[in-house]
């Protein structure tokens, strides 16, 4: 028989960080950890560290895809910037999968405690969703590895104290053998971090490297599977954030429109505007109920079963995150224009997501090669 | 397409490149074309130069400075300005207040303000919405009350587009509580200089400022600057809308778009991806048919007919198509949308860009796009319009 329902622990999970963003994490909460130099809170990072948060997809507690996406969507009802997704989701599984040794452990333990940042360096200026375009190099002298290249977009890749790096040890840019996964030290020798803001209120980085030494994470040349594996589960832990996003705009945009009179009435009266908020329930819904019954599947060992469930799962949420958020936006009218108030910020980190780990055009044609 | 041009209408279209290639500012084209934001001095210079000529605002009527052309010319004269990139009209002065004081205003007030609109002289604003007041906006309370030969006004207006940049504004007032809140409006010509308005700037959701609040606390504005009868202001904004509605076309905006989001996808390799292809032409198919549209309209009148109901869709297709623009090239460019650099935006900015050179403006560009179905009576309230107006329900 079929089981969908929360264990104890998870419920426990989940209603910790419910209770974080309702308490800890209002819109101006939000605004300040923004407006601090790394673009989010070391303090809070702290204490999601404390609240054992820092631990979730890796620990044996919480080790899997829907312990995450339970963090996840939690974090992104509050439109939480600090960086769960690169340094836990992405960087310290990349280790934990690669198999990094005792210094991987150790690493992957630091990480945990929120003292040492993580971020995961896959793409490239010219990559957009391939992960097997690669040009950055890793070269062997003596017993170690330097490594040389740009990478872009790395994730608050200027606050990481270290940065797990696809480089290629063989082959040419686009084959999927040769790729290999590094460990560098975010402030080591030839590490030059040009650190931008993110339209989504977030901070990335295009990072150079210059013959930077990099620690060998598991077997060299065959990291792809690893690769590929860390970008799924990125694809699905932003699926899981698209729901808080989406659940966050679809309430605002009902109470907004019981509250807002024109004509004499709430314009939550009107039934044209009724039936799109239900369009809006309906997407979130739906997608909620993909996330719930394939989220497992993402721990899949059958690589064809957790690509055709992440896929899925990014196909739906991107769609119904695209009418979620542009609704949103017309049914409030200019409010939802300004900086001032939250729902289109809620708007623009969705657009984001879109863009990030394949967008609908490269899940349908994977999906539909499978 | 079967369209007919003249020798003379070839002649004139010869001219027209002539004069853009040798007066429009290069830099301001420039900019258009990448789709990177432009100053006030642009549209200015552009304005001024148009007025040199004597084109600064062909649509007038020939007696207050206007062109005497056919449709056609105008419809050349839209597609090669939008084709090159030249800056935009800036609607609020010549496309809107300019119609009202020519049909309803004083001989005084047309002496007045119909030159320097027609030379670029001075910058106008729409004064329309309010906090409480959007769709409805015949709910506006912003009250005037006439004090000796004054109107006092008090109250605050919203979304008031470049009122940064404006020397008048027009404003819609209440004067009257009794009776259809329609009956209690009137129409007011404002100095921006006069003592007791603040302009308050509204930062939008791409981080610009384009729209600001306006509070006006104890303005005292000259009983002169009525336009027409007190409690009549509603008629004038309606009339008013009708023009705004028509002018929300966008072809040569969709055009350039279109030939951008080529650029775009050409680069990202994605322009033989049969899906985004056939999403391409699918657009494309889209700005051919609201241009057939225009064309429609433009041939009726040409022929004395009255335009029909094609007008009151203009708006709605416009800006859809406007929305479908931006978000294809959101999705063309593809991860390159995540930097924000509003400073790459800006003039004279000349350091290593982050990812391909026109990434910048796409994702606040997409963003900023958003408000054009909310603004200028937003895409519902054009619906109602057309369920009553047009199919009499």
């Amino acid at each position: 028989m079929l089981n969908l329902e929360l264990n104890e622990g998870q419920l426990l999970l989940r209603e910790s960080v419910e209770r974080f963003v309702e308490r800890e994490y209002s819109f101006e909460r939000h605004r300040a950890s923004v407006a601090e130099d790394e673009g989010f809170s070391r303090t809070l990072w702290k204490e999601f560290a404390e609240l054992g948060w820092l631990g979730v997809g890796l620990d044996s507690e919480f080790g899997g895809a829907r312990d995450v996406a339970l963090l996840m969507e939690g974090l992104g009802r509050g439109l939480v910037v600090e960086p769960f997704l690169p340094s836990i989701v992405m960087a310290a599984k990349a280790i934990a999968i690669a198999g990094g040794g005792d210094e991987g452990s150790e690493i992957i333990a630091r990480a945990a405690t929120g003292d040492h940042l993580l971020s995961f360096a896959f793409t490239e200026p010219r990559s957009r969703y391939r992960i097997d375009h690669v040009t950055t190099r890793a070269t062997r002298s003596g017993g170690s590895w330097a490594l040389n290249g740009r990478k872009s977009l790395v994730f608050n890749g200027d606050a990481a104290d270290s940065l797990v790096v696809t480089a290629r040890t063989s082959g040419s840019t686009r084959e999927q053998g040769g790729l290999s996964l590094f460990l560098v030290d975010g402030e080591g020798d030839g590490v030059s971090r040009r650190a931008y803001p993110t339209n989504d209120s977030r901070r990335a980085a295009d990072i150079d490297f210059h013959d930077a030494p990099g620690r060998l994470l598991g077997v060299a040349g065959e990291a792809h599977t690893v690769i590929a594996e860390v970008v799924d589960r990125a694809a699905a832990a932003v699926c899981a954030e698209s729901l808080g996003l989406m659940s966050r705009l679809n309430d605002l945009t009902v109470d907004y429109s019981k509250t807002r009179e024109q004509f004499g009435q709430p314009i939550g009266r009107f039934q044209v505007l009724q039936h799109r908020m239900v369009d809006m329930f309906v997407a979130l819904e739906e997608s909620r109920s993909m996330t719930t019954v394939y989220m497992g599947d993402v721990d899949a060992t059958d690589a064809v079963e957790r690509q055709r469930a992440v896929s899925a799962m990014k196909v739906q949420c991107d769609k119904a995150g695209r009418l979620v958020g542009q609704e949103a936006v017309q049914l409030h009218g200019g409010i939802a224009m300004t900086q001032d108030y939250e729902a289109g910020h809620h708007f623009k980190r969705l657009s984001v997501i879109h863009r990030l780990f394949g967008d609908i055009d490269w899940h349908l044609d994977r999906f539909a090669s499978l | 397409m079967q369209m007919t041009f003249t020798d003379a209408d070839e002649a004139f279209r010869d001219e027209l490149r002539d004069f853009i290639e040798r007066e429009c500012d290069p830099g301001s084209r420039e900019r258009m074309e990448k789709g990177l934001g432009i100053g006030k001095e642009d549209y200015v210079d552009w304005h001024r130069k148009l007025a040199t000529k004597g084109w600064s605002c062909p649509h007038w009527p020939v007696e207050h400075g206007g062109c005497d052309w056919t449709p056609v010319r105008h419809y050349i004269f839209e597609a090669e300005t939008g084709e090159a990139c030249c800056p935009p009209p800036v609607p609020f002065g010549p496309e809107m207040v300019a119609p009202v004081v020519w049909t309803f205003g004083t001989r005084e007030q047309q002496r007045q303000h119909l030159p320097p609109i027609l030379a670029g002289d001075l910058w106008w604003a729409q004064g329309y919405s309010e906090p409480n007041s959007g769709s409805d906006l015949a709910s506006l309370r912003t009250a005037a009350r006439l004090d000796g030969d004054h109107y006092v006004v008090n109250g605050t207006k919203t979304w008031t587009t470049m009122a940064h940049f404006a020397d008048w504004i027009f404003l819609l007032v209440r004067t009257s509580s009794e009776g259809k809140k329609q009956e209690g409006i009137t129409f007011l010509l404002v100095d921006m200089t006069s003592p007791g308005i603040t302009i308050h700037p509204i930062i939008t959701m791409e981080g610009g400022h384009e729209v600001n609040q306006v509070v006006f606390d104890d303005v005292r504005v000259p009983a002169a600057n009525r336009i027409g009868e007190e409690n009549r202001g509603w008629t004038y904004a309606k009339f008013l809308l009708g023009y705004e509605r028509f002018n929300m076309a966008g072809i040569p905006q969709a055009k350039r778009q279109m030939k951008r989001l080529r650029h775009i996808a050409g680069d990202q390799g994605i322009d033989s991806d049969p899906g985004f292809r056939a999403r391409m032409a699918d657009a494309e198919i889209q700005i051919m048919a609201l241009e057939s549209t225009m064309l429609r309209l433009l041939s009726s009148v040409a022929a004395g007919k009255d335009p029909g109901n094609e007008a009151s869709y203009i708006k709605i297709r416009g800006t859809e198509i406007d929305q479908l623009m931006t978000e294809l090239a959101m999705e063309a460019a593809g991860p390159y949308v995540l930097p924000y650099a509003p400073r790459a935006l800006e003039e004279g900015w000349n350091e290593e860009p982050l990812g391909p050179d026109y990434a910048a403006p796409v994702a606040p560009d997409y963003f900023n796009t958003r408000k054009v179905t909310i603004y200028g009576g937003s895409n519902e309230i054009q619906k109602n319009i057309i369920a009553k107006h047009v199919l009499g329900l």
